[in-house]
């Protein structure tokens, strides 16, 4: 019987052949946690008994969520997770390194094949790079540190097939809040995805990263890309689904006329085209996140301001997603361009994306983000309002200071 | 050593569909280890009043999609630490619902209802059985898988790993 692509990474870690529904227990190639849920984990891991993590190379703590600490509290909480990471000889990444997602792949703690856990909902990330990744709480990830193992259930796969090309000035984000709103935030709870077609084939790795990591808007265990057209700076084997797989269900979409999305609070969900939002006048404009905060993310906002200055009603926040993001976005100028059009940088990190620091919008405001979720008070504010949409959008709305369509900008 | 009760008696608290962990607990009252202070803002986001209301024991109701968004375990903790003895919806994001497990706290699946604010519930958690007490009606939950009852029974992932040092199935 065919298997998809979770169905065969599991069965390579478990040793035989599963398929949808099985529970089984899983060697695992790597796991990590923020500093939102590092703490509790190395806490449930001294209560659960652990002594040494199962192997500290395949280990990593990242502060991302609060960094640098805005408050003493947090500040204890990142040095329980420096002195725990020093104790056991694993990474951590820094304050100003970057985002857990982002800094896992550049360092290649994730391989396609790989089985990734990560205390972080937006683990699924790394199906991008073709390995079966889920988010788990810290309890659980405490777990899979002491014992190198999960359990699963082999989840159920639902396919969802774009053919025809983007068009120019429409991109991955958009193509992603558009399949969000066709299959709902609950449409694939305890389900994996695989994305597949035309319309992926020619994604970056950045721009399959961000694919991938909205299938969480779906309630999704895991989101994978297929592998056609995925490069990198390393051999690997991929893994194809077989042709006689079984998917629970199929969409098949042509989104070669998809104009720019957002979707409108509340809910990831809410998505529109773009016309409908078009006087919408914001006061907030940020560009960063483990969704869009990579280089071709800033590249493409620099292009639509370049020599321009953002509209006086306006602020507009840049967060890389991690220190490499910055120098490259740094030597090949889009940053100076950025900051000349009038946007302020802050440490690379998660930044405003989850109001615990920097960035909290006031009552009554407007946001326009390229971040993953737009939740009431996500951003630290219930009384604000966020709106969210691909970094091109982010940034022709910012110059314009109202939602803004930004192909005339690019084409 | 269970440290959880398999009936429950009380009172239903009964909210809509897609709670947000963002709405369960905000983001930026999650980095602590001090448990104690997440009950103070719990749900306050959907019900500023909830934190005065609820009582020690009672019971949340949901909708669908329960506890979708982050991974945060804050969320199942904030509602522990408040007092709430098990959790019941129509379906839960999964995460939340791995969480909720992990860390002690019973959750109930159990498709569409009709559980009015302020019923009286009573609830068998071995036979997962739901008793609308107020309008007399019955539901069924779905069942676990039986390495969530164990971890359940345990009274969660630590003391469940303690005792056995790993997973078994
Ligand atoms: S950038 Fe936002 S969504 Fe991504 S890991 Fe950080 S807080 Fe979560």
């Amino acid at each position: 019987m065919g298997q998809t692509i979770s169905e065969k990474i599991i069965s390579n870690h478990v040793g035989h052949k599963v398929y949808a529904g099985e529970l089984v227990i899983s060697d695992v190639d790597g796991a990590m946690a923020s500093d939102t849920t590092g703490p509790l984990t190395i806490k449930a891991f001294k209560e659960m008994g652990g002594k040494k993590v199962f192997n500290p190379d395949k280990c990593a703590l990242i502060i991302d969520h609060a960094a640098p600490s805005p408050n003493e509290r947090i500040a204890n909480l990142h040095k329980m997770m420096r002195d725990f990471a020093k104790e056991q000889g694993m990474r951590l990444f820094e304050i100003g390194e970057g985002i857990c997602h982002q800094v896992m792949v550049e360092n290649q703690y994730v391989k396609p094949g790989d089985i990734f856990i990560g205390a972080d909902s937006h683990t699924p990330t790394y199906g991008a790079l073709n390995a079966f990744a889920c988010g788990v709480g810290s309890t659980d990830l405490a777990a899979v540190m002491m014992t190198g193992k999960i359990w699963l259930k082999v989840p159920q796969t639902i396919k969802i097939h774009c053919s025809g090309k983007l068009q120019d000035g429409v991109t991955a984000k958009d193509l992603i809040l558009f399949l969000v709103g066709k299959v709902t935030v609950s449409g694939a709870t305890y389900q994996a995805i695989e994305f597949c077609g035309e319309a992926f084939e020619g994604l970056s790795l950045a721009s399959r990263m961000t694919i991938a990591n909205m299938s969480s808007e779906m309630g999704a265990k895991t989101g994978i890309v297929h592998p056609a057209g995925l490069k990198l700076d390393y051999d690997f084997e991929a893994i194809t689904p077989d042709a006689d797989a079984k998917y629970i269900k199929t969409f098949d979409f042509d989104v070669s006329d998809l104009e720019p999305q957002v979707s409108a609070p509340e809910s990831p969900d809410n998505v529109h085209n773009i016309s409908n939002y078009e006087d919408t006048k914001i006061n907030y404009a940020f560009i960063g996140t483990c969704c869009n905060g990579r280089l071709e993310d800033l590249d493409i906002a620099a292009k639509i301001l370049k020599g321009k200055k953002i509209h006086p009603d306006v602020r507009m926040v840049i967060a890389p997603a991690s220190q490499s993001v910055l120098l490259d976005a740094m030597s090949n100028g889009s940053m100076q361009t950025l900051i000349e059009a009038g946007a302020s940088l802050i440490t690379s990190g998660c930044g405003p994306c989850v109001g615990t620091h920097q960035g909290v919008p006031a009552d009554g405001e407007v946001v326009i983000s390229a971040a993953n979720r737009n939740f009431r008070g996500r951003m630290g504010n219930p009384n604000s309002n966020i709106y969210l949409g691909a970094p091109a959008t982010v940034a022709a709305s910012a110059l314009e200071g109202k939602i803004t369509n930004p192909k005339k900008y690019l084409i | 050593m269970s440290t959880i009760k398999t009936t429950i008696e009380a009172k239903a608290h009964v909210y809509g569909n897609h709670i947000d962990t963002d709405r369960i607990i905000p983001g930026k009252y999650t980095k602590t280890l001090d448990l104690s202070t997440l009950a103070n803002h719990v749900l306050e986001d959907l019900d500023p009043n909830f934190n005065k209301i609820v009582q020690s024991g009672d019971i949340l109701v949901a909708g669908i999609n329960f506890g979708c968004g982050s991974s945060r375990e804050q969320a199942p903790l904030a509602l522990k630490q408040s007092g709430i003895s098990v959790v019941i919806a129509e379906d839960f994001a999964r995460i939340f619902f791995r969480n909720a497990i992990n860390i002690g706290l019973p959750v109930l699946e159990i498709g569409k209802h009709d559980i009015q604010k302020g019923a009286k519930l009573s609830i068998d958690l071995k036979q997962g059985i739901v008793n609308d007490i107020t309008a007399n009606k019955s539901y069924k939950a779905t069942k676990l898988p039986d390495i969530m009852i164990d971890i359940l029974s345990e009274g969660g992932l630590v003391n469940y790993l303690n005792k056995n040092g790993n997973y078994t199935l």
